[in-house]
């Protein structure tokens, strides 16, 4: 990967101001990376993927040397009122953010990848770097984003017949029964 | 003696309605004690099942076909599946009956919280182990979407709470960097006073709980009063010993009190100075030697494989600290050594934390040297509400601290992440802004919660007190993990 230039804090401005009607797609695309368009996110380098190319940029990507696994969360984008993507990206409802380093040379980069709502699932990530585990448990306690491949793909932080996915955005709060119940399958 | 024995003798010789009343609440202890009581094992069987939370056990081994194997031993090591498929290791005609699952934890002091640890002993070898985490969980990321921006630092203060500065310090940095404010140099610089002092008073409490877990029982005394006098230097400043939520969006809350720059060098005087002496306490000690060396040994392709970040990243020879390597605040003005590792053994992680702490006292010593003059936060009035003084002349003021405390600030719409060097690894924070007060998603990414990862690894074929020591090594707050 050729990306010499540094990240440019440019895109602050046009988004700031623009408020909640800022048009889809209006953002510059700065290189490509593995077919997936890298732009500009306050200073931060992002590449944004759908759930086809997930995997294949992420491989891609730990051959250009990014060796750290920092962390995966998803986002739940359903009430969000509108976000700025590059061309070629459609929304979805769901987000998996995955934050890499390169120790070779210092590099942050971050891969945004759109997951459908309808049916939430994305490949793992676990065969390339053995630290996606407990990230990946994570976001599918909290979201219910399945991840295809996962060796245990259980809840991590909630009780394991815990109904729903809290940090989902139609999850009801305010008052949730606590529930004690046996769990329907071993683990 | 025998008054009550007299006293008993009456309720049992006591009223019809006495009896009754009595024979009631036996039968409900027997219930709950699951005695056979009225309702007989119908009832039993029902309260128990009604409490009871499922198993969360290793599954049996004998009779898994390979590729479920396969998986789970790599789900169990947390290794990729080609590096924990390795079945010379594994041996499948041990009858489970010849090794033992033992659950350390959820609560016993060496598991520094509520940490659960399922172990599988063949006598006193670990065979295998998995943590097991989440009894902590109380859903501060969601609690964080609830609140606004300003009230968000009082949140994100409790969750690794050895060490609260570093998350307020993250999430102020996410959200100024989301608003695109500066934040006045005075401010950055008690900033960087304050988290380095906080990294000596959580090396401290490691020093301690460490000692207490291996046998150097007087350590623990001397560590937890090194970090009082930190603390009572925090309460002084903050008003807090702990969950201080000084560090906020736009700065910090209040200046420093008169005197500041005398409690910090007395302070690194007095730190550095019995850092001597624990040096010669503990470093020539065989016992600790032994404990500690080549026990938990992780190569530095395990390390970086498992996503570990910190003093276990950097005792394996990779020598990451985002200080250094990312500055924020003005950590590259100042002068400091990064401490480096070479086995990767608990005992490199012992040696690293220890000589972190006479880094951070240098910092320190620096700070007082060059802390400038001028704001403690920023003056954007759209951040910083108007002194309390301007309230009683200012009708104007008076509203505007209102509508900043009842509506909060806007932060422009975009997403942003800030990471930070906490005491115990890469501490970040993530925020997604849809443009209101309030952020749309709030994610901390918890150093201790991958850094725990790193445990199943390094536990394999240890003896049951090395996994001890290797937990105390890791040093996970439990507050981080789960959140």
């Amino acid at each position: 990967m050729s990306d010499a230039d540094q990240a440019r804090p440019a895109a602050h401005d046009e988004a700031g101001e623009g408020g909640a009607t800022a048009p889809p797609g209006a953002v510059a695309v700065l290189e490509d990376v593995h077919g997936c368009p890298m732009v500009d996110s306050l200073g931060s380098r992002v590449v944004h993927t759908d759930r086809a190319r997930y995997h294949a940029l992420l491989e891609g990507l730990r051959g250009d040397g990014y060796d750290l696994f920092v962390g995966l969360t998803g986002v739940d984008y359903l009430t969000h009122p509108g976000r700025a993507l590059p061309a070629g990206v459609g929304p979805e409802r769901f987000e998996v953010v995955v934050e890499l380093w390169r120790i070779r040379d210092r590099r942050r980069l971050r891969v945004r990848c759109q997951v459908p709502g309808d049916d939430p699932w994305v490949p793992t990530l676990f065969d390339l770097w053995a630290g996606a585990e407990a990230h990946e448990r994570e976001t599918y306690d909290m979201f219910g984003i399945r991840f295809e491949g996962h060796p245990d793909p259980s809840r991590i932080l909630m009780p394991e017949d815990w109904e729903g996915h809290p940090l989902r955005k139609d999850y009801p709060t305010g008052h949730v029964p606590v529930q004690f119940k046996e769990s329907p399958d071993r683990r | 003696m025998t008054k009550s024995s007299e006293e008993l003798e009456h309720t049992s010789e006591g009223t019809a309605s006495d009896r009754a009343l009595a024979s009631r609440r036996h039968g409900l202890i027997d219930r709950v004690l699951g005695r056979s009581g009225p309702g007989g094992e119908a009832v039993n069987r029902l309260l128990q099942d009604r409490t009871y939370e499922g198993s969360q056990e290793l599954a049996d081994r004998g009779r898994q076909s390979r590729p479920q194997l396969q998986r789970e031993l790599g789900s169990v090591l947390r290794l990729p599946e080609g590096a924990s498929a390795d079945f010379a290791d594994v041996d499948l005609e041990v009858p489970t009956d010849e090794t033992m699952i033992l659950n350390l934890g959820p609560s016993h002091p060496s598991t520094h919280g509520v940490l659960r640890i399922m172990v599988e002993l063949e006598g006193e070898t670990v065979l295998r182990s998995k943590p097991v985490i989440g009894y902590l969980h109380t859903g501060m990321e969601k609690t964080g979407e609830e609140l606004m921006y300003h009230q968000g630092s009082t949140n994100v203060t409790r969750m690794d709470y050895l060490s609260p500065f570093f998350n307020e310090l993250t999430f102020s940095l996410t959200v100024e960097k989301l608003l695109g404010v500066e934040v006045p140099p005075r401010a950055t610089w008690i900033r960087m006073l304050l988290c380095e002092l906080n990294r000596i008073s959580s090396h401290m409490l490691w020093l301690a709980t460490n000692g207490a877990d291996i046998g150097a029982i007087n350590m623990l005394v001397y560590g937890w009063r090194e970090r009082e006098v930190v603390l009572q230097f925090f309460e002084k400043v903050t008003g807090l010993r702990m969950n201080h939520n000084f560090i906020r969006p736009g700065g910090v809350a209040a200046d420093l009190p008169d005197g500041w720059r005398d409690d910090v060098i007395a302070l690194c005087d007095m730190t550095s100075r019995r850092m001597d002496e624990y040096d010669d306490l503990l470093t020539g000690q065989p016992i600790l030697q032994g404990r500690l060396q080549n026990v938990g040994p992780l190569t530095a392709d395990e390390a970086v494989s498992l996503g570990l970040t910190g003093p276990l990243l950097r005792s394996t020879g990779i020598p990451r600290d985002l200080r250094r390597d990312e500055p924020y605040l003005a950590y590259d003005e100042v002068d400091f050594d990064v401490i480096v590792g070479e086995v990767g053994d608990c005992w490199d992680r012992f040696a690293i934390r220890f000589n972190e702490i006479r880094e951070s006292i240098r910092i320190c010593r620096q700070v007082c040297d060059r802390m400038p003059s001028g704001d403690f936060r920023t003056q954007d009035k759209k951040v910083t509400p108007p002194p309390r003084n301007r309230i009683d002349e200012s009708m104007e003021a008076l509203i505007h601290h209102f509508k900043l405390y009842t509506e909060g600030f806007r932060v422009p719409p975009g997403e942003a992440y800030v990471p930070v060097e906490t005491p115990r690894g890469e501490g970040g924070c993530y925020i997604v802004s849809d443009g209101t007060s309030r952020p749309y998603r709030l994610h901390m990414r918890a150093a201790s919660f991958a850094n725990l990862q790193g445990l199943p690894p390094m536990a394999r074929g240890a003896l049951i007190a090395d996994t001890i020591a290797i937990v105390s090594t890791i040093d996970p707050v439990l507050g981080d993990v789960d959140r």
